[in-house]
This record gives C-alpha cells, structure tokens and sequence, in this order.
C-alpha cells in the first residue's frame, strides 16, 4: 500500500523563487571527470581533470609526470656520447631530430658546432627534416583518427614506414636510432640512400596531397576544428609556446631561420603560419611544414658537398682526435690514436667548464638542453626544454568555455609526445 | 649584439645588483646579487627591453658549496632574437626566492618542476604542487646527495625501491640480490 504524501502548493511568486533557485543549483553543480593517463587520445599517458557543467568544461587540470624517468638525473653520471640513446627516447616520434639537438648542444659547449664538416652538416639536416615529416604525419594522423577520420591514420602509416626503411638503412635502427656522434655522425649516407629517399620524397607528396584533400576542405572536420581553442599571439608568447603551437597563432618565429644553425642558413625555405590561432591553423601549418621539410631535402640531395656518394671523399666528422674515435686500424697501429681511443671510451669527450643553452627546432616545438659543465666528460647538470610540456602548460587557458567532445580535437591539435614532457 | 646592449642597459638600471655581462659561446649571461629582485629585474627585462619570451627556467645543485642553489633563467627577445641568460643564487638554508609567474604565464610549471626536482620554493606561486613525481613523494631527485639509483623510504606505498625484475638480464652488470643502490654499477653515492 502506498505510503500517503502531503503536497503542498506553493503560491506562483515562491513557485518562481525556488525554480530560480533549482536552476542555479543545478549551474552550481560541477561534475569532475577524470580524462586518461590512458586514454586513446591523450597519446601516452597524460591525465586531465576537467571540471564539467553539463558538457561544457568549466576548469581543466593536466597531471603529467607518468612517464618520468629521470633522464636529467642519469645524465649526471655518464659522458655526453652515452646520452646519445638516451635522447631517442625524448620525442620518440622523432628520434633522428633529437640526436641532432643533442649533439649540437654538446659541440656548441665545445665551441665547434659552427665548424662542422659541410657533408655532416647536410646530412645532418636532412635527418632533422626527414624525422619532422615522420612527427607531422603521424601527428596528423592521431589528429584525424582521434576526430573519426581513420583512413587518414592508415595512409600516414604507409609513408612513416618508409621513413623508417630510410632511418634503417641510414642508422642500422628503425626506431633507436642514435645516429649523431659528437663532432659527426655515426657514418656516411649508405650507397643508393638518396635515390630512395627521393623516392620517398616523391610518394609523401602524393599522401599529403590525397590527406589534403579529405581533410582539408572536409566540412566536418572544417566545422569541428575552425575557431577552436584559440590561442592569441600574447597568450602563444606568454606560455612560451613553441613549433608549429606559436606559428599557428600568427607568430613567424622559427629557430630555424632566426638563429641559423647548421646549414639553414644556404637552404630555401618558407615558415608558414596562421592567421587566428584556432585548431585549423595549427592543422594547416603542419601540413606546410612538411611540404617545406620535403623541399628542404630535396634541396640537401642537390647540394650537398660529394654528391650522394660521396665520390670526393669529404668528411662527415670533424678532423680531432680528442672528440671523434679514431678509425679501427690506427688504433691497432699507432700510439696516439690508441690514446684518443683509451680516453675517449673511458673518459669522454672533454668538455670545457662552462654553461650554454642551445635549442633547436624540433618537430614538436623547441627542444633545449642547457649544459653546465665543470669541465670533464660528464655534464654536471643538464637540463632539458622539452616543447611538449611547455606545450601542455596552456591548457587549464584554453580548455574552460569549450565542450567535453572538444578536448581531443585540442589535444590533436596541440600535438605532443609524453615521452618528452615527463623526461 | 643586441644582447650586449640590453645586459648594459639592465646593469645602469639595477646597478652593483647586476654583475657585469659574462661571455661564453656567443650567450650573454649577468648574476643577479639578491634573489629577492628577480621579479623585479625580469618583469623590467620584459616590459622595457622586450625579454617577452622566456625560454626555459634550471636550476643547479652546486653541493658542498654556499650559497647551494642557482636559478637560471633563459630570456628570449622574438623582435631582434637577443638572448639573456640571469642567473641568481639561493641559500640552502632559505631555498625559497619571489615567482616570476606574473611576469610570463609560462613560469608556472617551470618553477613547479624546479620545487619538484631540487625542492627550491617560489613564493606567490598559486600552485606550488609536485608536478613530475607524484604527490606525497619524499624527496627531491635532482639533489646532488639524492643518489640514482633511488632510496628506499618507511613511506608505505609512496615511495619505494625493489629489486628489479631485470636482474641478471642484459642490462644488468653487476647481477646480485643486493638492493639497487649496490647493484647499479653507475651510481656514484655523495660523500
């Protein structure tokens, strides 16, 4: 038997004073949803703590740091050259473009990173580019994919598998690939390297091009991403955003042309960037970035000092025996490269005290290291920028006022690699 | 260059606070005497030398020195791509200095991850949580007495190291079931 209830009716003026009531109470009622760290579209492990009211995001709260594994504290206890794999594992979208910031960094604390071997300095280029392709695409594809767009995700594949043939054949690793040495490389391009690579070249223009084309002009990834998240050119500096993040907000700044290093300065090249600093002009000056980066090789291919071959002998390593192992059958033979070796090996390369910052324009942003040397073959302490997590600091601005669907359409956007944020 | 000029041009303002511009490499670097200036001097850096871009924020761990801790901040002019390292010192017994966070929005996690690593405070910080390891863990890594391999804490379930699963594996030399601090060939313990 039912249980008998009073009703009481209120008059319509105290109706009205507790509807409003209701109906603030239920603004006021805030809803936290715990995003990741593993979910499909924060790519690794990164969490987020948004604060909902209904669907809207009212208040977002990045937690990073699951990836952490000290790599600033291991860098302390071994030489520069042993850090070398270590960098691989930073943005490992990108592994050749980190080996070459790395590397830089070091000579720039020895003083010779302005005096490297022009066939070194080309190769070293193209490494960077090669490996900024490989970043965009597949953050582009993740970007898609993330917004329903699969198809994309699998074209992308196809040419980054490509890239990775070339890094194999180049390095002797497909992912790991620790090609720089300081003062070098690890070896010479590998006969027939640059007819594949032009190959390659070749087929990433077709795949941006038919990428384009579903995307580009598509009206539903047009609507979702256009005006969304807008970053202004003081809030992009302020955060110190950096890459493609600060040139999709209108910014032209560029490490690459604005503090040449390596032989950028001989190279054409365009920087593109946005216009409003929404999702799209993020996505649009990634898409040119790789277009350049393919320009940019080409133009590496043509120049660079040899020819492909390398049929003048130039060298790809600075001429010292006290930074670059000397080669195997002088060690056998000779005393003093038998000393370069023995010190090299168990000392490391001999580094001056001092400190220096050097940053380089990785795929993602602006990766740093800056060294503090006190002399000797270890750093006493190296920091390192990552772009990623400098990145990912914007995002309790830019999330409030958008709508929980949006949150992986930004992220797509904003493009990071958590393996480089935590470090 | 222009860095040059712009180092100059922070010394005539602040004085015997600021050293005279050091050169290395190419990187114009001055030390600021009183940490407690530091948002002074940067917030003049970026409103009249057009500093607006901070590139990064370190921190040094000088152990066995005093004063212990150095603060470097990294600045970057986007107009005319001068670049200006300060650097301030901070004593072990104080280890706090001001935020720079009303300066560039971008301090904020920098100065986050600096409290997490080496435990140095920035007062004003709205924030000033652990940002890389997780919240409650007892140390700060990047100190010099902090050894590499890690140390065992009586916190439950916070803080805590086990023998590797790796042991005896390829990447393991020394194979032993001693703790990891024995096991690690590269750890160097401070005195």
């Amino acid at each position: 038997m039912a249980a008998v209830q009073d009703i009481e009716i209120p008059d319509s003026a105290a109706r009205n004073a507790l509807a409003v009531d209701e109906l603030q109470d239920m603004q006021g009622e805030k809803m936290v949803l715990n995003m990741g760290p593993s979910h499909p579209a924060t790519h690794g492990v990164l969490r987020i703590v948004l604060e909902l009211d209904g669907e809207l995001i009212t208040k977002a709260e990045p937690d990073v740091g699951y990836l952490h594994r000290g790599d600033e504290k291991i860098a302390e206890s071994m030489t520069y050259t042993q850090f070398i794999p270590y960098t691989d594992r930073l943005d490992y979208l990108a592994p050749l473009a980190n080996n070459v910031a790395y590397t830089l960094a070091v000579e720039k604390l020895l003083g010779i990173h302005d005096k490297l071997p022009p066939r070194c300095q080309y190769i070293r280029v193209m490494c960077a580019e090669l490996a900024r392709i490989s970043a965009h695409l597949l953050g582009l594809g993740a970007f898609a994919m993330d917004m329903g767009a699969v198809t994309v995700f699998l074209l992308i594949f196809t040419e980054r598998e490509k890239v990775y043939n070339l890094a194999e054949s180049l390095t002797g690793a497909r992912f790991t690939t620790s090609y720089t040495r300081i003062g070098g490389v690890m070896r010479d391009l590998p006969p027939g390297w640059a007819d594949q690579c032009r190959k390659f070249l070749e087929e990433v223009v077709i795949t941006i091009n038919e990428v384009e084309t579903l995307l580009t002009r598509n009206r539903i990834w047009v609507d979702r991403i256009r005006d969304l998240a807008v970053i202004s050119k003081a809030d992009a500096i302020s955060y110190g955003l950096s890459g493609p993040n600060l040139r999709g907000s209108g910014i032209e700044y560029d490490l690459r042309r604005n503090q040449p290093y390596l032989c950028y300065k001989d190279l054409d090249f365009d920087i593109p960037t946005g216009s409003t600093g929404d999702c799209y002009d993020r996505y649009l000056v990634r898409m040119e970035e790789m277009r350049q980066s393919v320009r940019i090789i080409h133009q590496c291919l043509e120049k660079i000092p040899g020819g492909a071959d390398n049929l003048s002998n130039e060298p790809v390593n600075v001429d010292d025996g006290k930074i670059i192992l000397p080669p195997k059958e002088k060690v056998m033979t000779r005393m003093e490269e038998l000393i370069h070796q023995f010190m090299l090996v168990t000392e490391g390369v001999n580094c001056p005290p001092g400190e220096i910052y050097f940053g380089h324009e990785n795929p993602k942003g602006e990766l740093g290291f800056y060294i503090n040397s006190k002399g000797g073959g270890t750093p006493y302490r190296m920091k390192i920028r990552a772009p990623s997590f400098v990145n990912l600091s914007i995002i309790p601005k830019i999330f409030p006022g958008c709508m929980l669907s949006d949150t992986v359409a930004i992220l797509g956007s904003l493009d990071f690699v958590m393996g480089e944020c935590d470090r | 260059m222009f860095t040059l000029d712009s180092a100059h041009q922070l010394k005539a303002k602040f004085g015997d606070l600021i050293s005279e511009p050091a050169e290395f490499r190419g990187e114009i670097t001055v030390k600021l005497a009183d940490a407690e200036q530091i948002a002074e001097v940067c917030g003049f850096a970026k409103m009249k030398l057009g500093f607006e871009y901070l590139v990064d924020i370190s921190s040094v761990d000088n152990y066995g020195e005093d004063p212990r801790w150095t603060v470097v901040y990294d600045l970057r002019n986007l107009t005319n791509n001068a670049e200006l390292r300060i650097k301030t010192d901070v004593s072990e017994e104080k280890s706090e200095l001001p935020s720079v966070l009303g300066v560039w929005a971008t301090s904020n996690w920098h100065e986050r991850e600096i409290y997490d690593m080496m435990g140095i405070r920035f007062r004003g910080h709205p924030d000033l949580r652990r940002i890389l390891m997780w919240e409650g863990y007892p140390y700060f890594p990047l100190r010099k007495d902090f050894p590499l391999a890690g140390k065992p804490t009586n916190v439950p379930e916070v803080a805590f190291t086990e023998i590797s699963p790796m042991e005896g594996g390829p990447f393991v030399t020394l194979p032993s079931s001693g703790d990891a601090v024995s096991r690690e060939p590269r750890v160097r313990n401070p005195e």
